[in-house]
């Protein structure tokens, strides 16, 4: 039979189990990057092994096909710069409409860039983590975006790493909006648990006029994030609870099973 | 408790935790992460002592949870509750069979992942679940089933390779000959 001392040893874990689970979410937070950190020695490793193969190709590549990526970026840096010149101009004349109208001036984004180091282990979140921290000026909220579009928000921060809940999971919500002639407004959700390209756009009007390919992007509301980041396409659209509202579904701009780098927008 | 054993056991915990939170090919390939601490601790609990199982399931489920956004914590009971009874009877499991490792590890991979929705799901959390969790959880009884012997054998060739051997004891035991003389007259 079994002894006294298996029940011991179970009572015991058990026990430590309902104490982890008891602490208050501050400690348990803390308890979790002081764990997390462990893991640190073996991220740096895998950054490493990771770089290795890109440095190897890089010291082998041809001096004429260097030559001709650098041809390739200056004439890139050439366009972006002279876009540049073009939008500074543009956000001079927005600028000045706006102190014409006396409406609050825009503040321009800050952006930081941050490496994807790692990925829930579970299937029930979506949730990533970058190697930026408190430290670089990270706190909770911030939005996070690639160049495709958003990404999702930083849920949780420590010294040198930050959680991002991604768009899916079911704690992140956003007010978004979709670009047609009545500006339908709706609250994106999490979508399917197997495809992550895809997520649910909910509470639109009854009398919404979506079709595919229309874009959507964020409202503004709700004091998270800022008013027209893209977020991704109308893909097709249903009436629910017989009529009440619309509900539709998003294909995301950002490719989120294989996030490398984003970046932390500071407002 | 062999300490060197119970240290290995916990490497590749801690290497498995790893490498399920870097490792994208399983999810882009199945569509699901797969976890390898349940056929862990299969393992452990037909060959381990009970304070690994203890450590096992504690730090387990700790390190997992440290890299997720599960609350801290819920993936140890999971794990001793799959490393205990099977501790209690593997006296009666053919242990050294690859199929009964194999059933051990889909059932263990199967209840791992069902038992801690459970326990989320009863804590009122708000949870990415829905008709594709079934197939995550095939996926994951499958691959956790299949990766069972492996595992086995994997862990005894890292212990007889890097551990102490036992010291195999001649049948030929001095104080037991029997001593045959003739007679003396």
């Amino acid at each position: 039979m079994f002894k006294q001392k298996n029940y011991l040893a179970l009572g015991a874990v058990v026990f430590v189990a309902i104490v982890l689970l008891s602490l208050p979410t501050r400690a348990t937070a803390r308890l979790k990057l002081a764990v997390g950190s462990w893991f640190l020695p073996l991220f740096g490793l895998a950054g490493a092994a990771q770089q290795l193969p890109a440095d190897l190709a890089d010291s082998l590549l041809p001096r004429r096909e260097l030559l001709k990526q650098v041809d390739t970026l200056r004439r890139e840096n050439q366009l972006l710069r002279s876009q540049s010149v073009q939008s500074t101009a543009i956000a001079r004349e927005n600028d000045q409409l706006r102190a014409l109208f006396n409406w609050q001036r825009q503040s321009p984004w800050k952006l930081k860039l941050a490496n994807v180091v790692m990925r829930d282990p579970a299937n029930w979140w979506r949730t990533v983590q970058i190697d930026l921290g408190s430290r670089d000026g990270v706190r909770e909220n911030l939005p996070v975006i690639t160049a495709a579009g958003l990404v999702g928000r930083v849920s949780s921060v420590s010294l040198t790493r930050s959680q991002i809940v991604l768009l899916g999971d079911p704690n992140c919500h956003v007010s978004a909006l979709v670009e047609n002639a009545a500006r339908d407004m709706g609250v994106l959700i999490a979508g399917g648990t197997l495809d992550t390209s895809l997520v649910e756009l909910t509470y639109l009007a009854s009398s919404a006029n979506l079709k595919p390919g229309q874009s959507v992007i964020t409202s503004g509301l709700g004091g998270v994030f800022p008013k027209g980041i893209p977020i991704g396409q109308i893909v097709d659209a249903r009436s629910v609870e017989y009529g009440l509202y619309t509900d539709a579904r998003v294909k995301l701009n950002a490719t989120l099973g294989s996030l490398e780098q984003v970046w932390v927008l500071f407002p | 408790m062999k300490v060197f054993h119970t240290i290995l056991i916990l490497a590749f915990a801690f290497l498995a935790t790893f490498g399920e939170a870097t490792l994208t090919a399983p999810r882009q390939w199945l569509g699901a992460q797969v976890d390898l601490l349940p056929a862990l601790m299969v393992y452990a609990a037909l060959n381990a002592g009970l304070p690994t199982i203890a450590l096992l399931a504690v730090l387990g489920g700790v390190w997992f949870d440290s890299l997720s956004a599960n609350p801290l914590g819920i993936s140890i009971l999971p794990l001793a509750l799959i490393g205990w009874p099977i501790y209690w009877r593997r006296d009666l499991i053919l242990r050294d069979l690859p199929f009964a490792q194999l059933v051990l590890g889909a059932a263990a991979s199967a209840i791992a992942p069902a038992l801690t929705l459970l326990l989320l799901l009863s804590g009122g959390k708000d949870l990415l679940v829905g008709w594709g969790t079934l197939w995550q959880w095939i996926v994951m009884t499958a691959v956790g089933a299949v990766a069972t012997p492996f595992i086995f054998s994997l862990m005894d060739a890292s212990n007889r390779a890097l551990g102490y051997q036992e010291r195999i004891e001649p049948g030929f035991r001095l104080d037991r000959e029997i001593q045959r003389s003739r007679k003396k007259l």
